[in-house]
């Protein structure tokens, strides 16, 4: 997973960052603030997102934001048709019933991951609304599922590689896009 | 990961990702929708040739948690009570495209033989005097509770173990002894020596028959339950006298270490190896136990069934 080789640099720190300001402010507009909403990242890389956004949508409104975690790994279609995977935790700050979910993934692809995240809320609660905020949409869907809040839509080829690192579990943010080894 | 017939099947990679997917399922398990669906469409039979309430149910709960279809079958009402062989009853649920089979059984081995004979996973939810290995299991993770909400490092090693009590009659011992030897937990055997299994001098851990003395240091004490329906009788004199031996009496509960835990994998015989003051007090992890034997045995079975190694 290196990025290495042909790799293109598409974001640097203070792109992630600007995009991450400009989601902030369109979660906040959409909702017309702050109130009832929960931030959810996706495991693994959603997780930090989801608490920068936290942070920005405080700094911009003042107030705390809740923000958790989701696991969808019990929740994938294609658990069968790969050892066992590991499976992370998931923690909900407060009870979904009513409140506004915004769901925060790395990239949106196929849609599948997003696709789980929404069934594993089915049974976590009964949110009044779901939006979808990603850094990259890549395109590709492999079902009908579009995100409400994109940092940047990224045309690729299938057999590109889209990655996200961040400093939070990378060391540095940093967007790339390199030919696929493994596709 | 195809059977657990064994505490001593698991790695020790295994055995921690087992205990921490249970920590997950324990977060599961305060949900007001207690479901997830990664054995959705798997099969799973359980099959309990000797009484169980708790490792049943906890078994039946946990696939149905899991989405997997649960069906129970007992010794008493199955053709099993017809004459049929374990052999032929275990092959003609098997072609019916069953996905695992949870087997206890009254004789040491058995389980490990029916694997032999079936397409499907099997684990062995306790065969005779043998082993229990998701008991062993569950007791890790209540130990692993207990060394976090006191502040304690979370690994076994280093930490003393006792076990207390009829070690004769007992799988959970063994379980315990073969998992605790690859997680690094230091365990002394305590028992008359009636109660000893034969053979235990090679099991690599100390025995002795002095309570007071492994009790000391002890961080965790499990005591065992006198198995008094495995007993025809002699293995000591009165109830009484084992209790003032080798129970775990109020007196020696005031002796613990504070930050100890007391365990006990039930049914408890109150009075016997272990008093009522013992079994309520605020370091007996009891009912913890109960609570994580669902997550724990939930845990089993997304790694048996979870992944494309099952069938």
């Amino acid at each position: 997973m290196s990025a290495d080789g042909g790799a293109r640099v598409i974001w640097d720190s203070d792109d992630v960052n600007r995009a991450l300001k400009r989601i902030a402010h369109q979660v906040l507009e959409s909702n017309r603030g702050p109130d009832g909403l929960v931030l959810l990242g996706i495991r693994t890389r959603g997780v930090p997102l989801a608490q920068r956004l936290g942070e920005l949508i405080a700094d911009a409104e003042g107030g705390e934001v809740p923000v958790g975690e989701l696991d969808i790994t019990m929740y994938r279609d294609d658990l069968r048709s790969n050892p066992t995977r590991a499976v992370g935790p998931t923690r909900i700050p407060v009870p979904l019933d009513g409140k506004t979910v915004v769901l925060v993934d790395d990239v949106l692809f196929s849609g599948r991951t997003i696709a789980a995240a929404m069934d594993a809320l089915k049974d976590l609660g009964r949110p009044r609304a779901v939006r979808l905020a990603v850094l990259i949409d890549r395109g590709h869907r492999d079902l009908p599922i579009q995100a409400d809040h994109v940092g940047k839509d990224l045309p690729t080829s299938s057999a590109e590689h889209v990655r996200v690192a961040l400093a939070e579990i990378d060391g540095e943010d940093l967007v790339t896009l390199s030919q696929s080894k493994e596709a | 990961m195809r059977h657990l017939l064994s505490a001593a099947d698991l790695s020790e990679s295994e055995a921690r990702s087992i205990l921490d997917v249970a920590e997950e399922m324990h977060e599961v398990q305060r949900r007001p929708i207690k479901k997830l669906p990664a054995l959705r469409g798997r099969t799973i039979i359980n099959m309990f040739f000797e009484d169980s309430t708790r490792t049943r149910t906890s078994f039946e709960i946990a696939g149905k948690w899991m989405s997997a279809d649960t069906i129970n079958v007992s010794g008493k009402g199955s053709s099993v009570s017809k004459g049929e062989s374990l052999r032929d009853t275990l092959l003609t649920l098997d072609a019916m495209g069953v996905d695992a089979f949870v087997i206890r059984h009254a004789s040491s081995g058995a389980v490990a033989q029916a694997a032999g004979w079936v397409r499907a996973s099997v684990i062995n939810a306790g065969d005779g005097q043998h082993e229990h290995p998701t008991q062993a299991l569950l007791d890790a993770y209540t130990m692993r509770q207990h060394f976090r909400d006191n502040k304690l490092s979370d690994s076994f090693v280093g930490k003393r173990i006792a076990i207390v009590g009829d070690l004769l009659h007992s799988r959970v011992v063994r379980s315990n002894v073969l998992l605790q030897d690859t997680l690094g937990g230091q365990v002394t055997l305590v028992a008359p020596p009636t109660l000893l299994p034969s053979g235990v001098d090679a099991w690599g851990v100390r025995v002795t028959q002095d309570l007071d003395e492994a009790l000391e240091s002890a961080d965790i004490v499990m005591m065992l339950r006198v198995q008094r329906e495995r007993m025809a009788g002699g293995f000591f004199p009165t109830a009484r006298e084992y209790a003032a031996g080798y129970g775990l009496t109020a007196e020696r509960l005031a002796r613990l270490k504070p930050t100890a835990a007391i365990l006990h994998p039930g049914p408890m015989n109150r009075g016997v190896e272990i008093s009522s003051e013992a079994a309520d007090a605020a370091n007996s992890r009891v009912l913890d136990q109960v609570s994580a034997g669902v997550a724990v045995r939930m845990s089993v079975l997304y790694h048996l069934l979870g992944g494309e190694g099952g069938n």
